[in-house]
């Protein structure tokens, strides 16, 4: 019996077990995959949080239920990958010796990395929204606040879900609106970016929407610690910027397993060859999600769709074949806008987000780069999807690969 | 794709201004380079550190984050940025005759 091994149950990780639970022969295969968690939860559906529009019980559900009969599961911290000896050592000891190693431990964020970003202001008037502590915590904070100047600020890229601090202002936004203080809350957005967004039509179209909402826009800025004590961003070359609320999305790392076994770059992010999914330092370890070093987004439709091109490459490199898979650098993100509307975007390595229709060309019934009611819709909907549909494996009615089909250049 | 005038040769740069082929690049050039980015003199300071840049991307194929130089304690963060203010990571890999990094997605 020959054993594959996935470590990492969250978006990824689950897709490909049931993808590959489908599809391997299970009189040669054994499957297992390990993640220290038992709550599987709808990320995504963080961003709604703050605001009130979910809480936490509308983004949990137990790993267990998307995890197909006959694989097996191990609820356990890991201690280390050795490469070299094709094994896993598991906390207290346990060896996992593998023929193929999936690694799809995810991204987090590190506000430790960030000098006084981690201290008493934080979950006081310092918070995230990456995390569901973050994200609650937020929400209680928001409840009571009676308005000043809420400061966003992208510590460094790249970071999980680069449109949701954009999301984040445009909500806020409207909240403040529906609030009815508004008039007395003041927006900032600081990027290290050079706009809005790293692609350049993008980027104006976004950076339009800024303007429109209100939210002043601070591009180039590079933070270089937290003056928690007088409420202030300083950046490595001594600008600063105030607040009186900061919402930070902290420097993104790979898990600490991933450095531990000696496997990443200096975010614990695994060097991946970009369009197979093989890692670089070994032929039978593959990396999927955002544990990779990947160009393209760290986002779990770009899971998804990395998760098929994968699945094809798993099964020639079984049978000793090339692997002919290609990821592009797909992704698809539905950006809430505010007031029930929203923007779609979809792109990959090479195309910028274009404007057009979605996924029918010419039909839609989703636009491109536009802000319309169907697109909100087309996000709320996503979180059925992503339950029923897409942590099962099932295909959904999007190619892998981007169509240019329906955009205009 | 262009040329311009560097250092008294004519040399392929893209539309940004960065070098086509790192391998024609020379200290004249990196310094005709880093004068037109407002940096001048260019010091051994500098040259220490885009020699480490062209190093790496010899052996990986990428120039080396502003993290990875603070890691390796070949420069501190705010070093780095007093040496090439506004932007480090794109001067230094411009005057270092390196491809535009890529900006994350």
């Amino acid at each position: 019996m020959k054993k594959l091994l996935i470590l990492g149950a969250g978006t990824a990780g689950t897709m490909m077990l049931n993808k590959l639970e489908a599809t391997l022969d299970r009189d040669d295969w054994n499957i297992t995959i390990v993640d220290q968690f038992e709550t599987h939860y709808y990320q995504p559906g963080f961003l709604f949080i703050p605001f009130g529009i979910y809480n936490k019980r509308d983004v949990i559900k137990p790993k267990s239920d998307f995890f197909p009969p006959g694989v097996d599961v191990i609820f356990s911290k890991i201690e280390m990958i050795d490469a070299e000896k094709n094994q896993v050592k598991l906390d207290g000891g346990k060896i996992l010796p593998y023929d193929i190693l999936i690694i799809a431990t995810g991204t987090k964020i590190n506000p430790g990395e960030t000098e006084g970003l981690k201290e008493d202001g934080w979950h006081k008037n310092i918070f995230d929204f990456y995390t569901i502590e973050g994200a609650t915590a937020l929400q209680q904070h928001l409840k009571y606040w009676e308005g000043g100047k809420m400061v966003l600020n992208i510590v460094e890229m790249p970071i999980k879900c680069p449109v949701a601090p954009l999301e984040f202002v445009f909500l806020a936004d409207w909240w403040f609106t529906e609030q009815g203080i508004r008039d007395k809350v003041q927006i900032e957005f600081v990027t290290p970016l050079p706009g809005a967004f790293t692609k350049p039509k993008a980027s104006k179209v976004f950076g339009d929407f800024l303007n429109k909402k209100g939210i002043s826009l601070t591009p180039d800025f590079n933070v270089a610690r937290v003056d928690w004590e007088h409420n202030k961003l300083v950046s490595w070359e001594e600008a600063s910027v105030d607040y009186d609320l900061l919402i930070s999305i902290p420097t993104n790392m790979g898990d600490e397993l991933i450095g531990r076994s000696g496997l990443g770059d200096e975010l614990n992010f695994v060097p991946t060859n970009k369009f197979t999914l093989q890692s670089d330092a070994h032929e039978n370890i593959f990396v999927l999600g955002d544990a990779t070093n990947l160009p393209s987004s760290k986002a779990g439709s770009v899971a998804h769709f990395q998760a098929d091109i994968l699945m094809d490459n798993i099964v020639s490199f079984i049978d000793d074949r090339p692997l002919r898979g290609q990821f592009d650098g797909h992704a698809n993100c539905y950006i809430e806008s505010g007031f029930g509307k929203g923007i779609l975007i979809d792109f990959n390595y090479d195309t910028e987000p274009l404007p057009g229709k979605f996924p029918l060309p010419g039909v839609g019934p989703f636009s491109l780069l536009e802000e319309t009611r169907m697109n909100h819709y087309g996000k709320m909907m996503f979180r059925w999807m992503y339950w029923n549909l897409l942590l099962k494996g099932a295909e959904l009615p999007i190619e892998s690969n981007m169509l240019m089909a329906g955009k205009r250049a | 794709m262009s040329t311009k005038d560097l250092a008294g040769s004519s040399i392929e740069v893209d539309g940004d201004g960065y070098l086509v082929d790192h391998k024609v690049w020379n200290r004249e050039i990196a310094t005709a380079i880093a004068k037109e980015e407002g940096i001048d003199p260019l010091t051994d300071r500098h040259l220490e550190v885009i020699e480490f840049m062209r190093k790496e991307y010899e052996e990986k194929g990428t120039a080396p984050s502003i993290r990875r130089l603070n890691k390796l304690n070949v420069v501190p963060t705010k070093e780095l940025y007093t040496l090439f203010p506004g932007g480090p990571a794109k001067k230094a890999a411009k005057i270092a005759g390196l491809g535009k990094p890529h900006g994350c997605i």
